[in-house]
């Protein structure tokens, strides 16, 4: 009966098997969902969760492609001659480093750079409860920085307001991706993937295998044209012999320039502890000769940056793609009236309240496209629910399009006013009228709310 | 005042959530993780503060053990690189033990300490290790007339 309060415990401290039998009906009524499925982040998953891409794949087939091409071609029409002419160990090599460019490429495409999970309801109350201080009634863009010491040195911390989080340091958030990224380097198109704490390592693999691949291509390639022509043909008689070779290093000379230029640059972040963001920023780099300017990450030698930042531990997902999502989300609103009255103050009331009723209401709307990863905040308000009346429609159309469009610039679909919805602005502003109107026996449509009125910071769900 | 559960059963069965806490990390000493050990006002009257203070400091040790940047973690990194890194596969790397370990040590604590006090930690790897949430429980059958407030009395024992 109660399953509100089984929620918040951690599920490894329950026994196996779910005991209600509410959950039982629950569970044959709803398959069983893994976590991925119900990922907010604009990410494709592939063989059931073990592998993950961003929705835009850009230009990974195309880098797959030339690298392919280039040492098929290599190997079918300059390996023989040279063969036959150096050493077996050409295709050798060769062959060793496509192997290592290839599987480099697919972990760094496919791992999870170090995306942090979105913050569940509880916590992003929590931590709008903790900035709200003055407790002044009037509206007020509420202060979204945080001030703290690493090493002595004050770094900022932004709220990200889509993962309604303060950022850790050196975490950025993703506009492609609409992921937080721990230690954020960049956006590879190339690769198709964010650039982070979990997969630097191996995209700086890539680069560096690559630049060496590339290299010893186009010095193969020019051997091979170079012995040919020395046998006693003329230049354009060797490349007609042998046309791969002409494509093969037009190729590599435009790769080369790129591919060395990227692994030096990266080997310069790497040996001083830096992302690409950071450098791009200027974050450390702006008052040089100031004491206190430095970077607050460096270990100050460069043996141990790289060391750290190459051959550290391997730090592990934080969003547990294949885990199962609890059964408790979809909470029917039969038990709702069975759920006590949680023990909150009336600020975190109002504010749960509204977030996660809606949560639970706009679920039971969108049965489908039920967003998962909140489960705390949303059956133990729902008696919440029953009280707080519905916002008349036209107060609500602007906020979430205004808090969209302030706070979601970068982002062609504009979140609504929970958490994790995929859905668009429309289904926001219809969820909440039918929604209450399911909720409630008789819904008051005219009464404004003076929790809500009262209470400006739940601004981070109706205003910016 | 406290509540008095023998455990977790007990606790799921008899309780209802009031409250939860999160401990916040703590990043002065850079992005490594470490949590605060700052003591939470709404534990005051839950558990003593050594006890907290206790739990928190062995997890900052464990996870400093995760990611300490030595010996094993270089040869694991170099291991890795010569097999193209495809070891990650086969082998549990070090954090991944440790995090186990992590595991079995929050949920002997959760038996042994906080749940006789009505409170329940969740592994900070379920939340991302942004924080570690502490729900704070209280007993059903005496909390029925309460509102609003976390520090209500709910004195009957079981």
């Amino acid at each position: 009966m109660r399953n509100c309060e089984y929620q918040q415990i951690d599920p490894r401290t329950l026994t196996v098997t779910p005991s209600t039998a509410q959950n039982q009906t629950e569970k044959k009524s709803q398959p069983v969902r893994r976590k991925w499925e119900v990922f907010p982040g604009k990410n494709r998953f592939f063989c059931d969760g073990r592998i993950m891409l961003a929705r835009q794949s850009g230009v990974l087939p195309l880098t797959l492609g030339l690298i392919v091409v280039t040492c098929g071609l290599f190997f079918a029409f300059d390996c023989p001659f040279l063969v036959h002419h150096l050493t077996v160990f050409i295709p050798v090599i060769a062959a060793v480093l496509f192997v290592f460019v290839t599987i480099s490429l697919l972990w760094t495409s496919f791992t999870d750079p170090g995306i942090l999970p979105r913050a569940t309801p509880d916590e992003a109350a929590d931590i709008e409860k903790q900035i709200d201080t003055s407790g002044s009634s009037t509206y007020r863009p509420p202060p979204r920085t945080k001030e703290i010491l690493i090493n002595q040195q004050v770094v900022k911390l932004k709220y990200c307001f889509t993962c309604k989080m303060f950022r850790p340091p050196r975490t950025s958030h993703c506009s492609l991706c609409d992921n937080c990224v721990e230690r954020f380097d960049h956006h590879c198109p190339w690769v198709g993937n964010c650039v982070g704490k979990r997969n630097y390592r191996f995209f700086y693999s890539f680069i560096i295998s690559l630049s060496f691949l590339t290299s010893f291509i186009f010095g193969c390639v020019i051997t091979h044209i170079t012995l040919r022509s020395q046998a006693g043909k003329s230049l354009v008689q060797s490349i007609q012999e042998s046309p791969a070779s002409v494509v093969e290093l037009v190729i590599c000379f435009f790769s080369i320039w790129s591919i060395l230029g990227l692994s030096g640059f990266h080997t310069y972040l790497v040996a001083s502890n830096l992302t690409t963001n950071e450098d791009i920023k200027g974050s450390w780099s702006g008052k040089r000769g100031a004491e206190d300017s430095g970077n607050p990450y460096s270990y100050n030698n460069i043996i141990t940056n790289c060391c750290a930042t190459l051959c550290g531990p391997m730090p592990p997902s934080l969003i547990d793609r294949r885990g199962f999502v609890p059964p408790d989300e979809a909470v029917p609103a039969a038990s709702a009236s069975e759920i006590e009255l949680p023990l909150f103050t009336a600020k975190n009331d109002a504010h749960r309240c509204t977030q996660s009723t809606k949560d639970v209401l706009e679920r039971m709307v969108h049965s489908s496209d039920i967003p998962g990863l909140c489960p705390h905040g949303a059956p133990k308000t729902t008696p919440l629910g029953l009280e707080v009346p519905s916002l008349p429609a036209p107060s609500m159309e602007p906020s979430p399009s205004a808090l969209c469009s302030q706070q979601h610039a970068h982002q062609p679909a504009p979140l609504p006013c929970t958490q994790f919805s995929r859905s668009r602005e429309k289904d926001s502003v219809q969820s909440i009228n039918p929604a209450f109107r399911l909720a409630l026996p008789s819904p008051s449509l005219s009464r404004t709310s003076l929790i809500l009125g009262d209470t400006p910071d739940i601004g981070f769900v109706l205003r910016p | 005042m406290i509540c008095h559960f023998h455990n977790l059963q007990e606790l799921r069965h008899s309780a209802s959530l009031a409250n939860k806490v999160f401990i916040q990390r703590d990043y002065s000493e850079g992005t490594t993780c470490k949590f605060q050990t700052k003591f939470p006002i709404e534990l005051e009257s839950r558990i003593e503060r050594t006890l907290f203070e206790d739990t928190v400091k062995t997890l900052n040790n464990f996870y400093a053990e995760a990611e300490k940047i030595g010996g094993q973690s270089y040869l694991e990194g170099c291991l890795a690189c010569t097999t193209a890194y495809l070891i990650f596969l086969c082998i549990e790397t070090r954090y991944e033990k440790v995090l186990k370990k992590i595991a079995n040590y929050i949920q002997e604590q959760n038996e042994k300490i906080y749940a006789p006090r009505g409170l329940v930690i969740t592994d900070p790897i379920e939340r991302g290790m942004r924080v570690i949430e502490i729900s704070i429980y209280e007993d059903r059958g005496s909390c029925g007339s309460s509102s609003g407030s976390s520090s209500v009395s709910g004195s009957t024992a079981r």
